[in-house]
């Protein structure tokens, strides 16, 4: 372990907590897997760097196309028990996206992207609580590790959250509204048009120009902060976890892997929720 | 003595302190509309996760930097 902290000198940020929560209790003969804020890379495909989070992403994508060629073969016209089960989950899922949209028709339109976005994260959450994950070593560092718990997966996320959700409104509401929701040219212009009728417009419009603007900033928030919710709760569960575990190993533990089932499923939900409402507010029109 | 650590443990625990009272204000809110009116638990079980949820990312934010922190 002292070879590994020399060498990951900037990135061993937790290895001074765990080495001090760890070190009475036992001096291990095998190595800890510490914990590290970056995914450690495993071997390279050309010039580009395969971490171990990036495999388990590639094992979580493998496992939905699984379950999407299982459901594809096995639906009929008279369901069986799990092409019920998988309707009513839709069924919900539609359910709960008309309380945002209030539009059965945009969620059937949008409802690919966010079903997906959901079951993409709660997969990756989950994968970095089965066992094996971290555990199985291939040249020192870990084979696998949860998807999620790298930022580059969830900022990856957040940008195509984001960028999707501007997408789709320029489809929807067309592009010279959609772009005067930013830089509103829209209100400058009608300060000479209509200062006639209401001369309250030359006060009023370069505040919502100045609005306008602050919106871009805002877009760029959520980007963040999509991306930071969802990596910070998966990866600090992981490092909860590690620590519980060093300390007492047995039983202890059970209780926080309840706990990261759970965190797993509520992030995935808000992330995909969210990714919703924005898209949603992307396809409104400007009220007046 | 050392700063660093010190940082650390003021980052998470002045960033942990806010989101815990919204949390708990949201839970207070919704016990008591529940209270009000039973037959809404259902509805009101998810928007309370999802705002809690949101309130919780703040002190996740929090946990980042003290993390970060070297």
């Amino acid at each position: 372990m002292s070879q590994d902290n020399e060498s990951h000198q900037p990135n061993n940020i937790l290895d001074n907590e765990e080495h001090d929560v760890a070190t009475e209790e036992h001096h291990d003969a095998h190595t800890e897997h510490e914990h590290t804020l970056y995914s450690e890379p495993l071997f390279n495909i050309g010039q580009f760097r395969v971490t171990n989070s990036l495999l388990t992403s590639w094992v979580a994508v493998f496992l939905v196309i699984l379950l999407s060629i299982a459901i594809r073969k096995k639906t009929k016209k008279i369901p069986g028990v799990f092409q019920g089960i998988i309707e009513k989950v839709v069924e919900g899922a539609l359910d709960m996206m008309d309380m945002v949209t209030n539009d059965r028709k945009k969620s059937k339109k949008i409802f690919p992207i966010i079903f997906s976005i959901f079951i993409f994260i709660l997969i990756n959450n989950w994968l970095g609580l089965f066992p094996g994950i971290g555990s199985i070593t291939y040249n020192g560092t870990a084979l696998f590790r949860g998807g999620t718990a790298d930022l580059n997966t969830t900022l990856a996320l957040g940008l195509f959250g984001v960028i999707a959700a501007n997408v789709f409104g320029i489809i929807m509401v067309g592009g010279w509204k959609y772009f005067n929701k930013f830089v509103n040219i829209k209100a400058i212009i009608d300060i000479p048009r209509k200062i006639k009728k209401e001369p309250t417009i030359v006060l009023i419009n370069p505040i919502q120009f100045f609005v306008g603007i602050v919106e871009i900033i805002s877009e760029v928030a959520k980007i963040a902060s999509l991306s930071f919710r969802l990596f910070g709760n998966v990866f600090a569960g992981e490092v909860l976890l590690a620590s519980i575990s060093a300390m007492i190993a047995w039983g202890v533990p059970l209780p926080f892997m309840f706990l990261e089932i759970i965190v797993g499923i509520i992030q995935a939900l808000i992330f995909a929720v969210l990714t919703l409402v924005y898209f949603t507010i992307a396809a409104t029109e400007h009220e007046h | 003595m050392e700063l660093t650590l010190l940082a650390k443990a003021i980052a998470i625990a002045v960033g942990g302190f806010a989101p815990a009272l919204a949390i708990g204000k949201i839970g207070a809110k919704a016990m008591e509309s529940i209270g009000r009116n039973p037959e809404s638990t259902s509805k009101i079980l998810v928007p309370m996760l999802l705002v809690s949820a949101f309130a919780e990312a703040i002190a996740i934010y929090a946990l980042i930097i003290a993390f970060s922190i070297k």
